[in-house]
C-alpha cells in the first residue's frame, strides 16, 4: 500500500445507474416472484389484493428491469472501454490467460489476485453468463405475460417462446432462474467485498462513485 | 354466399326442418341458436343470421371415426340431458358412420363408409375421435382389417373439413405420453396439409362441436383458428382469465388442502396444482353437460386436459410445477433452488476457511 494510487474514473454514469436499477428490479421481481410461485401470505378476506399487487409489481419492475438491461446493452457499444461488450469474451489469448489466471486464484493454486481496472477476465465472462440469465427471465417472463395479453409486442418480448418451450417448462424454468440469480448475487456480493478488503483499491466504493483505484503499474 | 347453394343439397331436409319433425319448437330452435352464437362469442346480432342459415341449410353427412381412445368424446356427445345440445346436433348432422351408435355392423358397416367417401367427395364432415398410430406400419390399431393410417388418409383426405375431437385426435393424447409405444400422434400429423379444426379435450365439449358446425352452415368457412389448428371462439381465452374463482386467486386466498375451509368455501385452487393459468379454453363460460359444471366449479384443479402433451407435461396434477429431472421424484424447484443457494453458501464459506489456512495475512504482505 505504499505505492501511489491513481484514481480512475471506471464506471460511468449509466452503468452504475442501470447497476442500481437492476439491484432494485431483481429484489423486487425475487419476492414477488417468490410469493408468486409459493403464495406464503394469505389473505383474510376477499376485499384484499395480495396477489394482484404482487403482480403488479412484478410486471412494473418486470418493464423497468427490460428496459435498464436494453441501455445497459446499448452502453456495451458506446461506452467506454471497461463498460464494452468486449470484456465479456474471453476469446483473445490474453483474456483467456487471464480468465485462467483468475480460476486459479479462486481455487487457491496462485496466489496472484486478479486484477483489471474494469472487470476481470472471468468476471467478464461471468456477466456474460449473467446476461443471458437475465435475457431468459425477461423473454420467458414476456412468454408469461402474453397469455392473457394478446398484441404484437408481447409476442415479440416472449410470446413466441411458447411456440418453441411447453408453457410448463417455461415456467419451471422461469421460477429456477431466480435460484440462478440468488446465487449469482451471492457469489458476487462476496467476491467484491473479498477483492476490496484484499486490494484495498476501492472496488465496493467504484460502483457507487465510479472511481477505482490503481497503483502506477497496474495502469497501463 | 355463393358458394354454399351447392352444398345445399347434401341430403334431403333442412336442419330447422329435421328440428320440427323432432318435436322442438320455433322457440327451443331459436334459444338454441342463442346458445350457440353466444359459443361462437358473436355479438347477439347475429342470432338472426344463425337461424337464417339452419333454416335454409340442407344437413351436411357426417362420419365418425373412432381409432386409439376410450370413446368419451361418444359419451359426451350422447350422454347430455333434454332438450339436449347433443340430440340437436345428431339431429342437425347427418350421421352416415359411427361405430358406437350405427345400426349397421361388419361389411355392411364399412361400405357405407366408402360410399360417402365416394358419393360425397369433398362434401362430407369427418369427425375423428382417438389417435393414430403410425409405429409398425400401424398394426397396433385397425378397423375391418384396415390400419387407422391408412383410413384417416382416406377418410379426412377426400373430406370437405375434419374435426378432430378430444386430446387424442388433436395431439395424440394419453396414447402418445411417453413412453408413446405405438407411435401414436393426432390427425394433422397423420394426414399432413388436409383441413383440420383441432377440439382438444378429455372429452371435447360438445358445444364446441356444434359450435363449429354451424359457424361453417352460417358463413360457408372454417371459424378462425390459432396456431395450433383450434378455434379462437372456444381457445382464445386461457381458463385462468375467466374462472369464477379468479378473485380469489388476486385477493390471494388458496386451498391449501382437500377439504380445509377455503376448500369448502370455493376459493382458488392455484395451490392444489390448478392448470388453469396455462390452459386455453372456454370451459368457464361453456361448462360441460348443458352449463352444469366444470372441473373447477366442481372443487378440482384444472389439469390442463387440452393442452397438447398435457399427460406428459401438466403432470404432477397436484403440483403447479413440473419435477425438475434428475433429482429424484420427491424433490421440487424449490428443493433444487434451496439446495443451490446452500451449495453457494457452502462454497463461500470453505472459500473463506481456504483463505486463512493457505495463510491469509502475512504471504499477501510479501507479495506486496
Ligand atoms: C430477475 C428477474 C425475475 C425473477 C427473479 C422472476 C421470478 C419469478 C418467479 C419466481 C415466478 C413464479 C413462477 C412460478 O412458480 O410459477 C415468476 C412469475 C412470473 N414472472 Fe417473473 N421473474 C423475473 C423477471 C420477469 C420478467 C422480466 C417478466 C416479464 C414480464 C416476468 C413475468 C412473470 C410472469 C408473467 C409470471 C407469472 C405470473 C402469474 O402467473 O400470475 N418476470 N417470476
Ligand atoms: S382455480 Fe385455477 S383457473 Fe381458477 S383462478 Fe385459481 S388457478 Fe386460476
Amino acid at each position: 500500500m505504499s505505492k501511489e494510487r491513481i484514481r480512475v474514473y471506471a464506471w460511468e454514469f449509466p452503468i452504475r445507474l442501470t447497476h442500481w436499477i437492476n439491484v432494485l428490479c431483481i429484489l423486487a421481481l425475487s419476492v414477488t416472484g417468490f410469493y408468486i410461485g409459493n403464495p406464503f401470505m394469505h389473505a383474510v378476506s376477499s376485499k384484499q389484493y395480495i396477489m394482484g399487487w404482487m403482480r403488479f409489481i412484478h410486471f412494473v419492475s418486470a418493464y423497468t428491469f427490460m428496459l435498464s438491461m436494453v441501455v445497459r446493452i446499448y452502453w456495451a457499444f458506446v461506452g467506454n472501454r471497461y463498460a464494452s461488450w468486449r470484456v465479456w469474451f474471453p476469446f483473445t489469448s490474453r483474456r483467456f490467460r487471464d480468465l485462467m489466471d483468475a480460476v486459479k486464484f479462486y481455487l487457491f493454486i496462485s496466489k496472484k489476485p486478479p486484477y483489471a481496472v474494469g472487470h476481470t477476465a472471468l468476471a467478464g465472462f461471468t456477466y456474460l453468463l449473467v446476461f443471458g440469465v437475465f435475457i431468459f427471465m425477461i423473454v420467458s417472463g414476456f412468454a408469461l405475460y402474453s397469455l392473457n395479453r394478446d398484441g404484437a409486442l408481447w409476442t415479440l418480448l416472449g410470446g413466441w417462446l411458447t411456440g418453441v418451450m411447453h408453457l410448463q417448462t417455461i415456467r419451471l424454468f422461469h421460477h429456477l432462474g431466480m435460484y440462478l440469480i440468488l446465487a449469482f448475487t451471492i457469489i458476487h456480493v462476496y467476491i467484491g467485498w473479498y477483492l476490496d478488503l484484499k486490494e484495498r483499491n476501492g472496488l465496493m466504493g467504484s460502483i457507487f462513485s465510479g472511481y477505482k483505484f490503481v497503483t502506477g503499474k497496474e495502469w497501463e | 354466399m355463393a358458394s354454399s347453394s351447392k352444398r345445399d343439397d347434401l341430403s334431403g331436409v333442412t336442419i330447422y326442418e329435421a328440428l320440427k319433425e323432432r318435436g322442438f319448437s320455433r322457440r327451443d330452435f331459436l334459444s338454441f341458436c342463442t346458445l350457440i352464437t353466444a359459443t361462437l362469442a358473436l355479438p347477439s346480432t347475429f342470432v338472426s343470421k344463425v337461424a337464417e342459415a339452419l333454416e335454409r341449410r340442407k344437413k351436411p353427412v357426417l362420419v365418425w371415426l373412432e381409432f386409439q381412445d376410450c370413446a368419451g368424446n361418444t359419451e359426451a356427445l350422447l350422454r347430455a340431458s333434454k332438450p339436449t345440445v347433443g340430440e340437436i346436433v345428431l339431429d342437425i348432422l347427418s350421421v352416415e358412420y359411427h361405430e358406437t351408435i350405427m345400426a349397421a355392423a361388419g361389411h355392411q358397416a364399412e361400405k357405407s363408409l366408402m360410399d360417402v367417401v365416394k358419393n360425397q367427395k369433398g362434401r362430407y364432415i369427418a369427425v375423428v375421435e382417438g389417435s393414430v398410430p403410425m409405429g409398425d406400419g400401424g398394426v397396433y390399431c385397425c378397423v375391418g382389417g384396415r390400419a387407422a393410417k391408412e383410413t384417416v388418409k382416406e377418410v379426412c383426405g377426400n373430406a370437405m373439413a375434419t374435426l378432430a375431437v378430444g386430446t387424442c385426435a388433436a395431439y395424440g393424447g394419453l396414447p402418445a405420453a411417453s413412453p408413446n409405444p405405438t407411435g401414436a400422434v393426432g390427425v394433422t400429423q397423420a394426414v399432413p396439409g388436409v383441413p383440420v379444426v383441432n377440439l382438444p379435450g378429455c372429452p371435447v365439449n360438445v358445444e364446441n362441436i356444434t359450435a363449429t358446425v354451424v359457424h361453417f352452415l352460417t358463413f360457408g368457412s372454417l371459424p378462425p383458428l390459432d396456431s395450433r389448428g383450434r378455434p379462437l371462439f372456444a381457445y382464445g381465452k386461457r381458463i385462468h382469465d375467466n374462472c369464477e374463482r379468479r378473485a380469489h386467486f388476486d385477493a390471494g386466498q388458496f386451498v391449501r388442502q382437500w377439504g380445509d375451509e377455503g376448500h369448502r368455501k370455493g376459493w382458488c385452487l392455484y395451490e392444489m396444482g390448478c392448470k388453469g393459468p396455462e390452459t386455453f379454453k372456454n370451459c368457464p363460460t361453456v361448462k360441460y353437460n348443458e352449463g352444469t359444471s366444470w372441473p373447477v366449479q366442481a372443487g378440482h384443479g384444472c389439469i390442463g386436459c387440452a393442452e397438447p402433451a398435457f399427460w406428459d407435461r401438466m403432470a404432477p396434477f397436484y403440483r403447479r410445477l413440473p419435477q425438475p429431472p434428475g433429482f429424484g421424484v420427491e424433490s421440487t424447484a424449490d428443493k433444487v433452488g434451496a439446495g443451490l443457494a446452500a451449495v453457494t453458501g457452502a462454497a463461500l464459506v470453505a472459500h473463506g476457511i481456504g483463505r486463512i489456512l493457505s495463510g491469509g495475512k502475512k504471504k499477501e504482505e510479501e507479495r506486496r
